[in-house]
């Protein structure tokens, strides 16, 4: 087990990267706490199956070092890193058994027969392999062969970090809650470094004490989930974070308050400074926006129950917003005024939060 | 459930390809099983016989000669060309230009037509004008397929490798190529060497593919006839006549179409045994998972 340290790591899959889309990694300075389990979120394509592979060394990165535990192993193997990765689609070498299957990783590190006999044993007891121990890998199903896969990450006792890239795909939904809370479990007995990716965040904020959100290369946040809910630190973490996504209403900045075409927001935090900013734009969820006596007036487009909560489409002027309300909670019918909860409304100058302007009263 | 409806009017959409395999397979077939119980001295009268034809050809050492030689060169071409197809797909490149140049050298030999490989290795291997057969003769060595056997059976299979094994070599490429990315990653955080990585990944998932190539290269090459025909002629004397080269000599060269009618469908039949030992064989441990 080991800390990882990402030094100004970037990495480019064409020669000689000119413009900022030529890189399909932009420069980062991360750090991933010995024994934590993280997860690597962000949609298809936006580079986290290429950070995952230059952390076990599959690929090299364009600049930039990579550091287990403040030793550089950028020019190592994946093999002399030491760490192990569970691939979207089970990877099991099919003419082997279960038990050779396990067993490979540890031969080949010319380990003794005993040792090999008790980690192996160990790991199928953990992932509930032991019945077919002696079976062929081919003739598993789909779940089995992704706990194999697994298995021949864990039955290494020494690895720096094990890497996860969607290894749920392929599997059922219902084994998927039943191997995921195995994974837990795991993490919290053997508190291995886990790093998860995946583009599903409910299983990200099911697994990892701390989530990295992706976006067109860049890491936008790092964060535990109510990080993430409550202080989304760029828009497009406020919007992918969530169900439904954050509001973003886009503003300009007048010396008494913002504006959102000719209206003016019911917010009161002060609003001057702001002439240098490309984009202004004012973010709040859902769940933050609320009916009240007084506030902006909106019209109500739609309003739906969705179980526990009401979800309801506002509009003023050409703006819409989503409100979320509890489903007791009687909503007005055609228009209504609704306010935003200050604690949780947030400036976002081109796109990035002011986190000073969040503290003011 | 969904309840099956039977109908029998969906016999009549098979019906086209019945009647086309009935006049270009099963006629034809049914003709030689007709003549191969029966004796004609031409006018086309024809009399009974019964198994006559058959003993005869079983019996025969002529029969016997043929096949051994047969079951020789299929095994030798099997063994020679399913390796090195394989190893030559091992080691053509993954991507890049080099993909399709190798490709398309790999795809000349089998776009030539059949008579004329065996006319260019006739003319290629000829020991006074021809580039192979002059250099081999240069380098002190006694060659001249036109009069010894070995340097006939020699020239005979190298002419086949270097027609054949293409064959093999662009099946297991296709097959390699199929291997996701993720099995060599696994292989390489594993610590597997390269050895490792050719059997427990490479030669499992080329596993269908080579029974294709296999069976395919099997029959091909017990059937063959052109090749040799053209190169040697089946000669010197017999040594590289083949059974289809025998067979064309009964029924063409000495018009007994009883015995060559007995012979072909022997022939027939243990292509199709031999296919179906070696299909049961290879698909075995398939079943067994």
């Amino acid at each position: 087990m080991a800390k990882i340290t990402l030094n100004n790591l970037a990495h480019s899959y064409v020669d000689n990267p000119e413009s900022d889309e030529d890189w399909a990694l932009k420069e980062m300075t991360l750090e991933w706490e010995d024994g934590g389990a993280y997860a690597l979120l962000g949609p298809s394509g936006c580079g986290k199956t290429t950070l995952l592979n230059i952390i076990s060394g599959l690929l090299k990165p364009s600049t930039g070092s990579i550091l287990f535990d403040q030793q550089d192993v950028t020019e190592l193997t994946p093999e002399q890193r030491n760490i192990a990765q569970v691939f979207q689609f089970p990877v099991v070498y099919d003419t082997m058994t279960v038990y050779d299957n396990l067993a490979f990783p540890l031969k080949n590190r010319n380990l003794d027969q005993a040792t090999i006999n008790q980690r192996v044993s160990e790991v199928a007891q953990m992932l509930e392999l032991e019945s077919v121990l002696n079976k062929k890998a081919a003739g598993l199903t789909a779940d089995g062969k992704q706990k194999i896969s697994l298995g021949r990450g864990l039955v290494r006792s020494d690895v720096n970090v094990i890497m996860f890239d969607e290894p749920l795909t392929v599997i059922d939904p219902k084994l998927k809650w039943l191997l995921r809370s195995k994974l837990k479990e795991l993490h919290r007995r053997f508190n291995f470094t886990m790093i998860y990716v995946t583009h599903d965040q409910t299983e990200a904020l099911t697994f990892a004490d701390k989530i990295v959100v992706m976006e067109q290369g860049k890491v936008l946040q790092v964060g535990t989930s109510q990080e993430l809910f409550e202080q989304p630190q760029h828009t497009f973490v406020g919007h992918f974070i969530g169900s439904p996504g954050m509001n973003r209403i886009e503003v300009t900045a007048k010396d008494d308050g913002f504006y959102a075409g000719n209206t003016r927001l019911p917010i009161n935090k002060s609003s001057t400074p702001y002439n240098h900013a490309k984009s202004l734009s004012i973010g709040v969820r859902p769940e933050h926006v609320y009916f009240s006596d007084q506030g902006l007036d909106v019209k109500i487009n739609k309003c739906e129950d969705i179980g526990r909560y009401k979800l309801a489409n506002i509009q003023f002027d050409d703006t819409e917003l989503k409100l979320l309300a509890s489903s007791e909670q009687a909503l007005p019918e055609s228009s209504g005024r609704v306010n935003f909860d200050p604690k949780f409304t947030h400036l976002y100058v081109d796109g990035w939060r002011d986190n000073e302007w969040a503290i003011l009263e | 459930m969904i309840n099956r409806t039977h109908n029998e009017k969906a016999w009549l959409l098979v019906l086209p390809v019945v009647i086309l395999v009935a006049f270009n397979a099963v006629i034809p077939l049914m003709t030689v099983v007709n003549y191969s119980f029966q004796e004609t001295f031409g006018n086309n009268q024809f009399f009974w016989e019964g198994v006559k034809w058959y003993e005869q050809v079983l019996n025969s050492e002529r029969f016997h000669q043929a096949l051994g030689r047969q079951i020789f060169f299929t095994a030798t071409i099997l063994i020679i060309e399913i390796p090195l197809g394989i190893a030559i797909a091992l080691c053509m490149p993954k991507k890049g230009i080099g993909v399709s140049i190798c490709l398309v050298l790999m795809a000349l030999p089998l776009l030539i037509p059949w008579n004329v490989v065996g006319a260019m290795w006739n003319i290629f291997a000829l020991p006074d004008i021809g580039l192979l057969g002059r250099m081999i003769n240069g380098l002190g060595i006694d060659y001249n397929f036109t009069q010894q056997p070995i340097a006939a059976w020699l020239t005979v299979v190298l002419m086949d490798v270097w027609h054949w094994t293409s064959l093999v070599v662009l099946l297991c490429y296709a097959g390699l190529c199929a291997i996701p990315d993720a099995y060599y990653q696994a292989a390489r955080i594993d610590g597997a060497n390269r050895w490792q990585i050719f059997r427990f990944i490479q030669l499992p998932k080329l596993k269908r593919v080579l029974i294709i190539a296999v069976l395919l290269r099997f029959m091909d090459s017990f059937m063959i006839y052109t090749e040799p025909f053209v190169l040697t002629g089946g000669g010197p004397g017999n040594t590289t006549t083949f059974l289809s080269i025998d067979l064309a000599k009964i029924a063409l060269g000495q018009f007994d179409l009883g015995p060559a009618a007995a012979m072909s469908l022997i022939y027939f039949i243990m292509i199709l045994l031999f296919c179906w030992v070696f299909y049961t064989l290879m698909m075995r441990d398939e079943s067994e998972q």
